[in-house]
């Protein structure tokens, strides 16, 4: 029995690793205070780059100019909400809409073109843990580039120099300004890194868990990323459970009919939206859990005065 | 790098001047991509803007594109005014389409007047409902309208899909997953012979000047905005939030409901997967770019439409993807927002020399 969980929970942690990537990038933009809900338009732009430059470098190159993508679409955010302080939300919502029409304009010469993919590669010792070993360390790189992006990022956040000005910059821009910071300055990169971030978990769609380009192929999953964000109350530890949790349910869900759930494919493909509009009733619920996590100025343009 | 400082009082002209030059900034950078593409701009912006509006079809294409657009970004601009984030109108729309289509499917074959008034009922309930969930969730659970909104225009989406493939699959037709052609009474009437533009236009028509009633006249139109601009004022004057949840997500769900209703039983005349072209992201431009008033939303709302039939032409007569329409219309909001901050603030003015008393600052000023 358990034998033939380890698949499942092995193309859980695949399903999960785009949404670990977004999640947490947009974890740090947040965290600087501002709200950015490109992510989707931004994982798009990502995913058309890392498929595009994988079909000459390689899955890595194509990560690599996913990232580069992502963080580029990121700066037009970036000037209008940060240089001219425009209202954080809009603009965010602007850039998942020319994202889904840039992605799909370049995404039309590519269309009918497919990658080889990434195989899985087990980590010796790692791998022979039972259980542990095949279902973490039994992926592909990208999965392992996860890890180590949780690891830097909930490190960085929780013990770092960087970490504590970021986090200054968003609990009071005003005080973190008076001491000498640079508050645009600190929100650019903050914010850059989390287009980056979306670049990565779009390129991984498109390059390694496809590996084609579909129009529209990340379907949401941006979206879920910034849900993600307010369900792990701005902590890098519970985003992480979160991805994984959502990365199980699209994957249940193609596994319930051979569990002997009746529901045709369609609305069990509704599932995991349905489950984020419940993880999210139950995370806001409780206002105090949120006030006290959420970064104070999140959302709030910051126009200095000097 | 801060470019900007307040303004002593918001310039009246920029409020009205943002709009034309966001268009304009759309429009060069359209130029900049056709000639990228290869493809001569003016040519380009022929086919486009003028080219359509040159015969009968193409001002029935536009009313026929524009009327939705209006409809629901009326619905969407009242709660923006309250700060509602309400961006599931596509939901709306796609619950408003299904719930009109299984009236149509379940009177197929009677003839009654009551076929169609009851299927814009319908959708306006269906709509009203797919907009009274997220203000339901909001008001006792305070959840984000931004994400609940959206994430049901995904379980919208899916339960078209899965009711045009199942229960209500044309028993008749061929494997496509589309409903039975709606029989006559569950029709709009077409305006003119061999025209696509039909009587639901006159919903959009009369729901234009009962907006404008509403948003300048009526005292809860203002609660909502004072809810929207100085939450903490209107608590004080006793102004219900929860109030404006309710009435901004229900009003605009009924819009995007009906539009939804009329585009099921005017062009498409069927249930299908392809049903929306998208206005309920759409809508969100043009009641942005509509400066979230009544009449400025007629006319970006005829904008908008004039860019989705451009993109539709471009893609028949240049081969451009018609994709290119979703870019220019992010590029238009993009530039729009961006025109915005100068109503509030202008371009800081470089001092000629620093002067004494600001000396201490200055190491950061010249670096």
């Amino acid at each position: 029995m358990i034998e033939d969980l380890i698949p499942i929970l092995a193309t859980t942690l695949a399903a999960a690793t785009p949404l670990i990537f977004a999640g947490l990038g947009e974890l740090v933009t947040e965290k600087s205070g501002v709200i950015n809900l490109g992510v989707e338009g931004m994982m798009l732009v990502g995913a058309i780059a890392g498929f595009a430059a994988a079909l000459q470098w390689g899955v890595a190159g194509g990560i690599l100019a996913g990232a580069l993508a992502g963080a580029l679409v990121a700066l037009p955010f970036c000037f209008l909400t940060l240089s001219l302080g425009a209202n954080q939300p809009a603009t965010g919502l602007a850039l998942t809409i020319s994202g889904i029409g840039l992605s799909a304009f370049i995404g039309q010469f590519y269309v009918s073109q497919s990658l080889p993919g990434l195989q899985p590669y087990a980590i010796p010792l790692l791998a022979s843990i039972p259980l542990i070993g095949p279902v973490f360390f039994a992926q592909s790189a990208v999965v392992y580039l996860s890890y180590v992006a949780f690891v830097l990022v909930a490190w960085m956040l929780a013990r770092t120099r960087w970490g504590l000005i970021l986090r200054a910059v968003g609990e009071s821009p005003e005080a973190a300004h008076a001491i000498g910071y640079s508050v645009i300055g600190i929100r650019y990169a903050a914010t850059c890194f989390g287009g980056a971030m979306a670049g990565i978990a779009g390129a991984y769609l498109s390059t390694v868990y496809t590996p084609l380009w579909v129009q529209n192929m990340t379907a949401g999953r941006g979206w879920i990323a910034v849900a993600l964000v307010v369900f792990a109350t701005w902590k890098p530890s519970r985003l992480m459970l979160g991805a994984y949790l959502f990365g199980g349910m699209t994957i249940l869900q193609l596994h319930a009919q051979g569990l002997g759930v009746e529901l045709p494919s369609q609305l069990l493909a509704a599932v995991p939206y349905v489950a984020t509009i419940l993880v999210l009733v139950l995370i806001s619920r409780d206002r105090k859990v949120l006030r006290l996590n959420l970064p104070a100025s999140l959302g709030k343009p910051y126009i200095s005065g000097g | 790098m801060q470019l900007l400082e307040p303004r002593a009082n918001p310039s009246k002209l920029m409020r009205w001047a943002a709009p034309p030059l966001a268009i304009m900034l759309t429009l060069l950078a359209a130029a900049a991509i056709f000639v990228l593409l290869g493809k001569p701009p003016l040519q380009a912006f022929h086919v486009f803007f003028i080219e359509p509006l040159q015969d009968a079809n193409g001002w029935s294409e536009l009313l026929l594109k524009a009327s939705p657009l209006i409809l629901i970004a009326q619905g969407l601009a009242l709660g923006f005014r309250a700060r509602i984030y309400n961006i599931g109108a596509e939901g709306q729309f796609l619950m408003g389409a299904i719930c009109a289509s299984g009236v149509a499917i379940y009177t197929d074959g009677m003839t009654s007047a009551w076929i169609l008034p009851a299927m814009v009922v319908a959708g306006a309930i269906g709509g009203g409902l797919w907009g009274a969930l997220p203000a339901w969730l909001k008001t006792h659970y305070n959840a984000e309208e931004t994400l609940t909104t959206l994430m049901l225009t995904y379980v919208a989406s899916y339960l078209l899909s899965w009711l045009v493939g199942g229960p209500w699959r044309d028993p008749g037709g061929t494997n496509f997953p589309q409903s039975i052609l709606f029989s006559e009474p569950a029709m709009f009437a077409p305006l003119f012979e061999g025209l696509r533009v039909n009587s639901s236009v006159f919903i959009t028509v009369i729901a234009v000047p009962l907006f404008w009633l509403f948003v300048s006249k009526s005292f809860m139109a203002y609660q909502l905005a004072v809810g929207g601009e100085a939450p903490a004022a209107a608590r004080y004057a006793g102004f219900s939030a929860r109030r404006t949840v309710w009435v901004s997500l229900i009003v605009s769900g009924v819009t995007a409901g009906i539009a939804g209703a009329s585009e099921a039983a005017g062009p498409v005349g069927q249930l299908t997967l392809s049903l929306s072209p998208g206005y309920g992201f759409a809508a969100i431009i043009v009641a942005w770019v509509g400066r979230l008033h009544p009449i400025g939303i007629v006319l970006s709302g005829l904008l908008l439409a004039l860019i989705y039939i451009g993109g539709d032409a471009a893609q028949v007569s240049m081969q451009l993807p018609s994709a290119i329409s979703w870019l220019f219309q992010g590029m238009l909001l993009f530039f729009l927002l961006g025109a915005d901050a100068f109503v509030d603030f202008r371009l800081k003015r470089r001092r000629a020399k620093p002067r004494l008393k600001d000396h201490v600052n200055d190491e950061e000023g010249r670096a």
